[in-house]
């Protein structure tokens, strides 16, 4: 079985030939390695992905099931040229990177938020980030990073 | 003679600014490599067999269902262990596949390589092993009174007649707890068609990991190569091998590049945790506080191998006094043998278990004397001048305990009433607690660890310093885990050679002496001493070459005439290679007394708690510390640290415990073993306490365990204040707080 989707808005397809997680595939067949295993079980968020602009683990998404849809990655919140998007700056003037394993799975999560909300609340932000755990930065620069973008463009 | 002027101020990206990461950028965009990452041209999969018992004598082991697969190439068991068949930290006591018998839950049996990953875990699967249970030994007191340990401490210094008039006895314990980097457990071995291997494998240590691997299999030195690759984490995790020695005999025996890597259940029983202890104390005082007699009696659980067990007893013994003067110390410890888990290496190093216990003395002790628990801790804090209480060690760096405590107290005590959101509330969004349940408490605890390896082990780190046309490169075997040490050592080569452009460049085990490992906050001083007296050096020769007296981006200049321009200067090939050693220590005598340890760190932690006492819910508000950091390279990056070594100590003060029942995990996951989120995360203000005398570069301290170790207490003694209860045990559940029957 060939399955058919758009990944980060360009056309790919993989087999599927065993019980396969989309981020199995990601990884494996499609060379988006940005996505990172760390539990398999939905817990940490390090894999996330938009599915159809929802933000999900892609650990818990059978590969199967992207059939005809628009998956984004990490790699699709990446500008073209080597620049970084605003969270991604954000994180980088906190120092909010250490090991960085979090990292994609905060971007794609953090890059959902401000698409939706560009200025959200603390509380707003934590709750955005709950489901992606850091194991380094015990969150503060973190969310410092996100409090100062979140009051930049503020009105 | 020209017209610019030589710089005078300090270089940009040197020593005491917060300059960032060199590697964020690729981090943020998912394109930094990490061992999970790593692919070679007709690379092989392999997967490990595990037992599922704790203690079980192996009768018979059978391949065939697994070789009959089809894409199976090897399954290896003992028999196929060429070498030494045996590692080990210290001791090489645990058999590299077992052998004959497994005495954990989890230890490897058999390994195989399969085309892909999904074929070799299902290799993996349908090998047979026939096993006949037997009884394991889950308790580490019966463990110590059968002689089954790894290591028994003795310490007695001052009369041991000496006796106070107020006295408090206490009982502690210390659950296990996961470092649980993000990174799993991941490698790359790559055959070199000479019968060598080259590994590229999560590691803190690559020189030792290569010892291990040549040792176990039977090689030359030089036919094993180590290399640094990008890690998700550590604390402590990576210290010891785990997949290196599968990885490289998988490698030469199939002949093709093999790659492995563990899921997180495979993670939680392939590195080793901290230990569990237990702890009876006995403080004696005169009534003005002051500490006339420490009592001890320690008792860590090792687990199944030996691994660090050894230093980690050794630590937790030193440290078991806490920051204080005391002229009489009786400690006893065990290390003990049992068919648990093993334990190891994790951040704080056996003072965290202690620095529970005695400060759960202290203000046990304060109460008792109707005293400030904070004065009881200064009329007793150590300083420079003062021998430390178990080993007598003189101190002679920099030890500002009474710093730490003031400046903490000092700090504003910056916290809101909870609100009604029941995101600021204990339980959260489970909407279990109501506002006016809900009490608050706040709590204080000072810690102190050792910097760098003790007890007379030859500690050092080689670094060699490059100045090209694309600056100064810093060449090192030392290992990025997240810290931040391809930041410090660019910004210490900067500062010492006088130019702006600095890299760091990561060195496989044949092209550079051993860095040593990347634990007991040690790699700011030992390589970051290595990079400065390299820099140092290179810059001296490189101006009297030239015959001037200052180099910069420029070039070399005598007064203000530049005599030599930065592209003339690069034209010629400049390295200086320096090993750096931290002062010498030595081996206890037999009262364990002696000058164990090269430096020490010290740090208070204040905790502001809100709980439902009814429900037993917890909600860690605010963690505030003063940190002894000798002199602050860079301060973004040691906030860094701090938050982050907070997290894990709030982690163990209230959710994060390894189940284990019989010697099997009950909670291998990170759905069951709960780490802290962001909404579990207290605000944290942290002070920089910075003093000259510490023989690290400038002046620098390791900062990365002290966070750790006392925020653990002081978040406990923060539930007590709020609740009244005792609070022997961390983590500190639920029930220990709201059912009657933990009174």
């Amino acid at each position: 079985m060939i399955v058919s989707f758009r990944l980060n808005g360009k056309e790919a397809t993989f087999p599927v030939g065993h019980p396969a997680s989309l981020l199995d595939v990601l990884r494996a067949d499609l060379g988006a390695a940005g996505a990172k295993n760390a539990c398999e079980q939905g817990e940490c968020g390090s894999c996330s992905v938009l599915l159809d602009g929802v933000l999900v683990c892609s650990c818990l998404v059978m590969a199967a099931d992207v059939e005809g849809s628009e998956v984004a990655t990490v790699e699709g919140v990446n500008p073209a040229d080597s620049s970084l998007h605003p969270v991604q700056q954000a994180m980088d003037d906190a120092g909010a990177v250490q090991c960085g394993f979090c990292t994609p799975g905060i971007v794609v999560a953090a890059a959902d938020l401000f698409d939706h909300n560009p200025h959200p609340s603390q509380a707003e932000i934590k709750e955005a980030l709950a489901g992606n755990i850091c194991r380094c930065t015990g969150y503060g620069a973190i969310l410092r990073a996100f409090e100062q973008l979140a009051g930049r463009d503020a009105p | 003679m020209t017209t610019r002027t030589r710089q005078t101020t300090e270089v940009t990206g040197g020593i005491g600014q917060s300059t960032a990461r060199p590697d964020s950028g690729p981090k943020l965009r998912g394109e930094f490599q990490y061992a999970q990452d790593l692919t070679a041209d007709g690379m092989l999969w392999a997967a490990t067999v595990r037992s599922p018992h704790a203690r079980a004598r192996i009768v018979s082991i059978d391949i065939a269902p697994a070789l009959a697969i089809d894409g199976v190439h090897a399954v290896l068991t003992q028999d196929d262990v060429p070498g030494r068949a045996m590692f080990g930290l210290e001791h090489p006591d645990q058999p590299v596949l077992a052998n004959g018998e497994v005495r954990f839950w989890g230890e490897p049996v058999a390994v195989v390589a399969a085309d892909d990953e999904d074929t070799a875990r299902r290799a993996a699967a349908a090998v047979v092993v026939d096993y006949e249970e037997l009884e394991p030994l889950v308790d580490s007191e019966e463990a110590d009174a059968r002689d089954e340990v790894f290591r028994r401490m003795r310490i007695r210094r001052g009369d041991q007649d000496a006796r106070g008039s107020v006295v408090v006895e206490g009982f502690y314990e210390v659950g296990m707890q996961d470092q649980a980097p993000l990174g799993t457990e991941a490698g790359l071995a790559v055959p070199d068609g000479e019968g060598g291997v080259d590994l590229y494998a999560t590691s803190q240590f690559v020189h030792v990991d290569q010892e291990q691997v040549v040792a176990s299999l039977g090689l030359r030195p030089d036919q094993v190569r180590a290399h640094p690759v990008g890690i998700g984490g550590a604390f402590g995790s990576r210290e010891d091998v785990n997949l290196h020695i599968h990885l490289c005999m998988l490698a030469l025996y199939t002949g093709r590049p093999v790659k492995m890597v563990y899921h997180r259940a495979e993670s939680f029983t392939g590195h080793v945790h901290r230990h569990p202890a237990r702890m009876w104390y006995r403080h004696e005082a005169d009534e003005l506080g002051n500490l006339v007699r420490v009592e001890a009696r320690l008792v860590l659980d090792g687990g199944a191998y030996a691994s660090t067990t050894a230093a980690v007893l050794a630590n937790a013994c030193y440290f078991s006094v806490g920051p204080y003067r005391c002229p009489s110390v009786a400690i006893d410890g065990v290390g003990a043998r049992t068919n648990n888990p093993p334990c190891g290496a994790m951040r704080g190093f056996g003072a965290v278990q202690v620095c529970f216990a005695h400060e759960s003395q202290m203000d046990r002790l304060a109460d008792e004397l109707e005293m400030d628990p904070l004065e009881l801790r200064r009329i007793n804090a150590l300083a420079t001048g003062d021998f430390v209480p178990t080993t007598g060690q003189l101190i002679t760096t920099p030890l500002p305990v009474l710093e730490v405590i003031d400046s903490l107290e000092a700090m504003p005590l910056l916290v809101d009433e909870p609100g009604a959101d029941p995101l600021e509330l204990p339980g959260g969004t489970g909407l279990t607690t109501e506002r006016s349940d809900v009490v608050r408490g706040v709590g204080y605890a000072v810690s102190i660890k050792n910097l760098g390896f003790s007890e007379g082990f030859d500690d050092y780190a080689q670094a060699r310093v490059r100045l090209t046309e694309e600056g100064a490169i810093v060449e090192t075997a030392a290992i990025e885990v997240g810290q931040g040490l391809v930041t410090v050592l660019a910004q210490i080569a900067r500062s010492s050679l006088g130019v702006s452009r600095a890299q760091v460049r990561h060195m496989d085990t044949s092209r550079i002496d051993s860095a040593g490992s990347t634990s007991a906050s040690r790699q700011t001083q030992l390589s970051g001493g290595a990079t400065h007296q390299a820099a140092t050096q290179l810059r001296q020769r490189i101006v009297d070459r030239y015959g001037g007296d200052h180099l910069d981006d420029a070039g070399v200049w005598r007064g203000n005439e530049l005599v030599a321009s930065i592209a003339e200067v690069t034209r010629e090939t400049w390295a200086e290679t320096v090993t750096f050693r931290h002062p010498a220590t030595e081996r206890p005598d037999e009262n364990g007394q002696g000058t164990i340890h090269a430096d020490l760190a010290v740090a208070a932690h204040r905790a502001v708690v809100d709980v439902d006492p009814e429900l037993g819910m917890v909600r860690v508000v605010r963690v505030d510390t003063a940190q002894d950091v000798g002199r602050a390279l860079n301060p973004e990056a040691i906030r860094g640290q701090i938050e982050g070594g907070i997290m894990q100590g709030v982690g163990l003060a209230i959710m994060e415990e390894l189940v284990v029942e019989q010697g099997k995990m009950r909670n291998a996951t990170f759905t069951d073993y709960l780490l802290p989120t962001v909404l579990d995360a207290p605000s944290v203000e942290a002070l920089l306490i910075e003093q000259d005398g510490s023989w690290g570069p400038f002046g620098a301290k390791g900062v990365g365990e002290p966070p750790t170790i006392s925020s653990t207490p002081a978040v406990v003694a923060a539930i007590r204040a709020a609740t009244g209860r005792p609070l022997t045990r961390v983590p500190v559940r639920p029930q220990d707080i709201a059912l009657d029957d933990a009174l």
